[in-house]
């Protein structure tokens, strides 16, 4: 009996020092921010979403080959000689047209292992978090500033200018191989030459052997 | 007011009559959801609702009434169909028709009937019932599961609350709410505490706090609410219900709620009875202290469900057949004895 | 219906399925009961839900540091210390010197995710039985615990902040302040929580002498961690087995004891949590007062990663238990095998056999209270 009373005055008195802690956050203040009127401030550093700088990008591909997910789309056009693309902010010289750089933001886990490698460091996270799309094809961020022509004709420029420079190989090949000859025909002649001198004397050579 | 009305047009006095509580619940339904957000924020350190209508989303609930009424009406196909549609009605039936004997103010009474109490009592019985139906009928093992549990809860706990009205009963005198309520007039008791039952004898304190137990668990509030208990059963009987069936059962829900803190605040707490004697007064304030004292209690409730975790089903029994039901009753006989000496 | 009942019936026995929808299943795990009544007869988890092929993607992943961030997402509450376990197995095969900074800073995260963990596990649990204010409590602390990684790591969940012999990135300025001042305002929230929820009689009375787990079948199953502590054994690999840094700290391992209960229940398991979060401010103190103020975190990282052929197997004590990485090196770029042992996942299986007989109530407590996290059981 006794054991009961005093079982039901723990449970009453536990009870009600709950109580008691419940009633004092309902007077107290509360944490909730009210989304779209307030906005957290994201720090500096967040990661919330891949931002390149084009301007910067040499075209090194290492980003893509350090990302874990694939979700960075890289596709470079050597530039031909007759331009300079001139260097980044870093210094670094840039040769090459960046014809495409996607990042499909939908893929990206947000590892930031992409971010380090980057010799310029014109890869990096921004805190940009509100960036929701009806259609997914519209999280990929396309980061190339080449017009869709200007692509064409870098691509064109690249393709006449490695044609050329084929037709160049091909023409010092050829040239190469036409001295080549040239001068293999001469050393034949020349050994013919010689040969013939020496020739008269060994058959007369052989010939006393065989005598 | 019913004796007027009652000369121009029976009908239309009826039907003013039924209209009033009905009135009342949807109003007290649609501010009592959007409070119990509130309180449950607040509780939380959040906000709770903030964006429907301005103020604090004071217009939360309507705009969930509106989404709920607009929603399908999904049936599941193995569902005992009429069994199905019919439970979410007759459990708010019941719960509405309970208010008929809940005098709201001095001048208002749904029926001045001689059996109030015994009548409020019988009527909610049914609400057991309809949840019974709802969880069988779903054909879903969650909502049968949940059926099972809330008839055992119910009819268990009918027992001690019965037996907690006996005793105030016993001291008032009358089944008749109204009559109860009119003896607890005035403020006589020590010199300056009012009238009201619970200050008339010790062992009605007692009886108070038991009553209050036992309607947190017929109501399935926290820490009772093993019926519907989320994280168990889903939603128990509830599981299957979408749209405006499951409104519906919210609504009773919440009636019961107000129904039961109602009947503590006639029984125990003078009713429609100005704390302060006749100041503030009348028909009119009596309605506004009636209703608040019944709002206080639901608050109450509201705080404890924020608070606790829930019993489980067998120490549910426990508390309620080897505590409540020995307790109300030796309560009984104390209260009984206190009479007859003093 | 009929039909179904009936069917039932004949065997008395009803099987029901709980989960993989279901509020209080911790995510996806489905667990199939087989009742009489509210009683359990047999349970069986069925798991897989969330399987994402983490050993396999190990092996492919041409890079030893690019599955790091896929043990962030094993035990997606816990990320930092399923880094930890996996850099340390990579520094142990390279034979690394870890930097000192790198050191503090890394136990000071691990222990800060800890209480995060724990924080959320203890949430939850109160969740299961039917306390939503605790959980909401505890969310509002683990907030700041993430702001404060945010802050140094840039994300709030999954960090990848550890690399090989060193950080990703150095902490912010106000690391240190921020810190301590969480330290200091977190403390009494403990003791609010156990007003709250851990000495309420009500929930006392779901836990203790429900799920008792006594410390032979725990160490049958393999149990480790807050479980297998919660049955009263003192082992935690922190001091046991010590790694990293964490023989320099002075802290003790909270056990169970059954003080309200059986030894080994549901209450103790929790208990243990609760009292571990509050060994692991001491460490974050005495870690804070030791770590240097300068120093590279970045500078003995390696460029490349290439293990000599062997194998290794390194354990650590996460939130959840030990957690092991076995992994074999063929002396190429990636992984020959990668194998993790999941707490979770040796939690879980014993799951049958503390449930057995207990009423479906009680199986939200005991699921609640070894605390899985099914992205660690898939994996």
């Amino acid at each position: 009996m006794r054991n009961a009373v005093k079982q039901s005055w723990i449970t009453f008195k536990s009870i009600f020092t709950g109580m008691g802690v419940t009633i004092r956050h309902f007077f107290g203040p509360t944490v909730t921010l009210q989304y779209p009127d307030e906005r957290m401030e994201l720090p500096k550093g967040a990661r919330a979403r891949l931002f390149v700088n084009i301007d910067d990008c040499i075209g090194c591909n290492l980003c893509a080959r350090a990302c874990p997910v694939n979700c960075i789309d890289i596709e470079t056009v050597a530039a031909t000689q007759d331009v300079d693309l001139g260097k980044t902010s870093t210094g670094n010289p840039k040769r090459f047209w960046l014809t495409r750089f996607n990042i499909d933001m939908a893929k990206c886990m947000y590892c930031d292992l992409c971010v380090h490698p980057c010799p310029t460091n014109c890869i990096y996270m921004v805190p940009e978090y509100e960036y929701s799309e009806y259609d997914r094809s519209n999280l990929v961020y396309h980061f190339s500033n080449l017009e869709p022509d200007m692509v064409a004709e870098v691509k064109e420029k690249a393709e006449l200018e490695a044609e050329q420079k084929k037709r160049d190989r091909e023409e010092m090949m050829r040239k190469k191989a036409e001295e080549k000859a040239k001068k293999e025909m001469e050393e034949k002649k020349k050994a013919e030459e010689k040969s013939e001198a020496t020739s008269d004397d060994k058959p007369a050579n052989d010939k006393q052997g065989e005598e | 007011m019913t004796e007027y009305l009652t000369n121009i047009n029976p009908v239309a006095a009826i039907l003013i009559h039924a209209a009033i509580p009905l009135t009342i619940i949807l109003v007290y339904a649609l501010v009592a959801i959007w409070g119990e957000r509130k309180i449950a924020g607040f509780i939380q350190d959040r906000l709770g609702p903030m964006r429907v209508g301005g103020w604090h989303g004071w217009a939360q609930s309507i705009a969930d009434l509106l989404k709920l009424i607009q929603k399908e009406d999904i049936i599941p196909t193995d569902a005992s169909r009429f069994l199905f549609k019919f439970a979410p009605f007759m459990m708010f039936a019941a719960s509405y028709a309970a208010f008929a004997v809940i005098p709201f103010s001095s001048a208002y009474i749904g029926s001045m009937v001689n059996i109030g109490v015994f009548y409020l009592l019988a009527v909610t019985s049914v609400l057991t019932l309809s949840v019974i139906m709802a969880g069988w009928a779903s054909n879903n093992k969650w909502s049968l599961l949940g059926g099972m549990r809330s008839a055992a809860q119910m009819v268990s706990y009918e027992v001690p609350t019965i037996a907690t009205v006996l005793t105030v009963i016993l001291v008032a005198g009358s089944l008749n709410l109204m009559t109860v309520t009119e003896m607890q007039a005035g403020n006589d008791t020590l010199g300056f505490l009012p009238n009201w039952l619970i200050f008339q004898n010790p062992f009605l304190i007692s009886a108070f706090i038991i009553f209050f137990i036992s309607i947190l668990a017929e109501s399935h509030r926290v820490p009772f609410d093993l019926p519907e208990s989320e994280s168990e059963l889903v939603a128990g009987y509830q599981t299957e219900y979408s749209g405006m069936r499951w409104a519906m059962f919210m609504l009773a829900e919440y009636a019961d709620m107000l129904l039961l803190s109602l009947l503590g605040a006639v029984l125990f707490f003078g009713g429609w009875n100005s704390p302060f004697g006749d100041f503030m007064g009348g028909p009119l304030w009596g309605y506004f202290w009636f209703m608040l004292k019944g709002l206080l209690l639901v608050f109450v409730m509201m705080w404890i469900r924020w608070t606790l975790p829930r019993y489980r089903v067998d120490q549910l029994m426990h508390i309620c057949w080897s505590i409540l039901i020995p307790l109300s009753f030796i309560n009984l006989v104390l209260t009984a004895l206190w009479e007859v000496i003093f | 219906m009929m039909e179904v009942i009936s069917k039932d019936t004949g065997k008395r026995e009803m099987v029901i399925n709980m989960g993989p929808q279901h509020p209080s299943t911790h995510g996806v795990l489905r667990l199939e009961l087989v009742l009489d009544g509210e009683v359990i007869k047999e349970a069986e988890p069925n798991i897989g839900y969330l399987h994402r092929c983490f050993e396999k993607y190990a092996e492919l992943m041409d890079d030893y540091a690019k599955v790091i961030p896929y043990t962030d997402r094993m035990d997606y509450v816990s990320a930092i210390n399923q880094e930890h376990g996996y850099v340390i197995a990579l520094e142990r095969m390279l034979e690394l010197e870890v930097p000192e900074r790198v050191e503090y800073i890394r136990v000071i995260m691990a222990e800060l995710q800890r209480i995060a963990s724990h924080l959320l596990g203890i949430g939850a649990f109160g969740l299961d039985l039917g306390a939503f204010t605790p959980f909401l409590y505890c969310f509002t602390e683990r907030e700041k615990i993430l702001d404060i990684f945010e802050r140094a790591t840039g994300a709030r969940l999954l960090y990848n902040y550890f690399a090989v012999a060193g950080l990703m990135r150095d902490v912010h300025p106000e690391f240190k302040t921020e810190t301590s001042d969480f330290v200091k305002t977190f403390r009494p929230k403990i003791k609010e929580l156990n007003d709250l929820l851990s000495y309420n009689s009500i929930f006392i009375k779901r836990t203790a002498n429900i799920g008792v787990l006594p410390e032979k079948v725990a160490f049958n199953y393999g149990a480790s961690g807050p479980v297998l502590r919660g049955s009263g054994v003192k082992w935690d690999l922190r001091k046991n087995d010590p790694y990293s840094i964490y023989d320099r700290f002075d802290f003790e391992i909270p056990v169970g004891s059954g003080e309200l209960g059986t030894l080994g229940d549901c209450w103790d398991r929790y208990i243990v949590r609760v009292r571990e979060m509050e060994q692991s401010l001491r460490i974050i103190e005495q870690a804070l007062d030791g770590m240097p103020d300068e120093g590279d975190v970045m500078a003995a990282i390696p460029k490349r990663i290439r293990p000599k052929e062997g194998e290794i197997y390194t354990r650590t004590e996460t939130p959840r238990g030990e957690l092991g990485y076995y992994i074999i090196s063929d002396k190429s770029a990636s992984a020959f095998r990668v194998k993790a042992r999941a707490p979770s996942f040796v939690h879980l299986s014993m799951l049958p056999a503390i449930s057995k007989g207990s009423l479906i109530a009680d199986m939200v407590a005991i699921v609640g209270s070894i605390d899985i996290v099914l992205g660690e059981v898939d994996r």
